[in-house]
């Protein structure tokens, strides 16, 4: 059994095997993401970290050949029973993804798209209420303030990756998966979104899958390792960083891996 | 251990230790050249090992460069992280004990050619557990041998007791002798520089063992503390 987080638990795990086809991608792997708190899931290329992730609000749904075992609760409720709403369940558990991929309308309507099918602003006046919080909690409401109506694509990568940030935040989600959120980015957006991660901790419950291992330090509280589909190790980040338990760990974090 | 996928990062640290072995090895020269002048009345010899300190504290600060750069341009972490920052630690205490070798060396002109008392006969011995001990701890850094560092701690004791030895010894010599004061007052600052070696062996010992373990070293029977008895 993993480590239990600090924090009270958003999301659990337990015993998840997930499949695409004959291939096992996912074996055996149990986890609890604390609600206040940022966890990193780190680990080399095809390890699983990104297949595990879309678990987590079951984006794996939409493959074909994708087979999950196990059980996934949000708050406790099993996100794969029959009875769960995948819609409502990608509201409550919003993505952010590696490249960018604001759609191809205005700033505002990037931001209105969401809470607009979900009915949570019935007037005009409430969407701009929902657009500006939206934008200030993603960090980009000054910067676009006076071009709400320019298109979303025309921003910079930073800011479309922030105005991804705010379109995910605008359906008030209660957890916020990002996969890779900064590889498409340049060291000065990156910090930007790692201080918003910083600002939003606390208000989600935060899963981030990152191949920047300092990223994943500055950014996260609890730390998983994953190698070959398996959890290796789950645990307080600062201790992963410095005095990991297991070899496979070190050897990765101390770049000794392969 | 296996090699860093970056070959470059594991030329830095070997670079690294080698700095620092080369810098323990000047330390325990120090020491042990200003024990040779002090058995010899060597004035010359002491000579060369006050200037020889300058190499020493040359050597500390191009290890703190290294390290800072190491640090800079490879992030390490887990046990590398704790090696850099145990080299760092480590060679601010080296630098120490090359400082305690000339301090024995500048001492050697003010104690004369006539005195032969039997503390005098002791400090080889003491120096020699205290040198050793440098070296092991210096050997268990570069291996990063963690039981190595443990066998370094246990010998403190040695040291500690030859110098509570030699302190009764020359208490009772200068009440004796108030006409060497002075100079049995050099001998007995020898005997506590010795001693203090001893102890930055400790420390150095202790530095490595987290380095290697990720865990601060057990606690260990220490020997006994004159400063806590009433007879001292």
């Amino acid at each position: 059994m993993a480590d239990m987080p600090n924090s009270p638990t958003k999301m659990s795990a337990r015993n998840v095997n997930v499949f695409y086809g004959e291939k096992q991608a996912i074996k055996n792997v149990s986890i609890e993401v604390g609600m206040d708190e940022v966890t990193a899931f780190i680990g080399p290329s095809g390890c699983g970290k990104s297949t595990f992730l879309r678990t987590l609000n079951r984006m794996n749904d939409t493959v074909a050949s994708a087979r999950v075992e196990g059980e996934i609760t949000l708050d406790g409720q099993d996100i794969y029973s029959s009875g769960m709403d995948v819609v409502q369940l990608r509201a409550r558990v919003g993505m952010v993804f590696q490249k960018p991929n604001p759609f191809p309308k205005t700033i505002y309507e990037n931001i209105a798209y969401g809470p607009r099918i979900h009915g949570l602003a019935g007037t005009k006046a409430d969407m701009d209420v929902v657009v500006e919080q939206s934008l200030r909690r993603a960090g980009l409401w000054e910067e676009v303030k006076d071009r709400l109506s320019d298109s979303g694509t025309a921003l910079s990568g930073g800011q479309q990756q922030r105005l991804c940030i705010g379109r995910a935040i605008a359906v008030q989600p209660e957890v916020i998966l990002m996969d890779e959120p900064c590889s498409a980015l340049d060291p000065i957006a990156t910090a930007k979104i790692e201080e918003l991660i910083h600002e939003l901790r606390g208000k989600y419950a935060i899963v981030i899958v990152t191949h920047n291992m300092q990223q994943a330090a500055r950014v996260s509280q609890r730390t998983a390792f994953f190698h070959l589909g398996t959890l290796v190790e789950y645990g307080v980040t600062s201790e992963i960083f410095t005095n990991p338990r297991e070899v496979r760990t070190k050897d990765y974090i101390t770049g000794r891996y392969g | 251990m296996t090699e860093h996928t970056v070959k470059a990062f594991d030329e830095d640290i070997h670079g690294l230790r080698a700095l620092i072995a080369e810098m323990g090895g000047r330390a325990e020269a120090a020491i042990d050249d200003a024990l040779t002048a002090l058995a010899r009345r060597d004035d010359a010899l002491a000579a060369k090992v006050v200037e020889g300190d300058k190499a020493i504290d040359e050597l500390e600060a191009v290890i703190e460069r290294k390290v800072v750069e190491i640090i800079a341009l490879r992030a390490p972490l887990a046990d590398d992280l704790r090696e850099i920052i145990a080299a760092l630690k480590i060679v601010g205490v080296v630098e120490r004990i090359g400082d305690y070798g000339k301090n024995i060396a500048k001492r050697v002109p003010l104690i004369s050619h006539r005195t032969s008392h039997e503390p005098l006969s002791l400090l080889p011995a003491m120096g020699q557990i205290a040198r050793e001990m440098v070296k092991d701890a210096l050997d268990a850094f570069a291996a990063r041998d963690a039981a190595k560092a443990l066998n370094v701690m246990a010998r403190d004791r040695a040291v500690d007791d030859f110098y509570n030895s030699i302190f009764r010894t020359m208490v009772t010599f200068m009440m004796e002798n108030p006409k060497t004061i002075s100079e049995s007052a050099h001998i007995l600052f020898i005997a506590k520089n010795l001693e203090r070696v001893g102890d930055h062996a400790t420390n150095v010992a202790e530095m490595v063992y987290y380095a290697a373990t990720g865990h601060q070293p057990p606690e260990r029977e220490r020997g006994s503390d004159m400063l806590d008895s009433r007879e001292g």
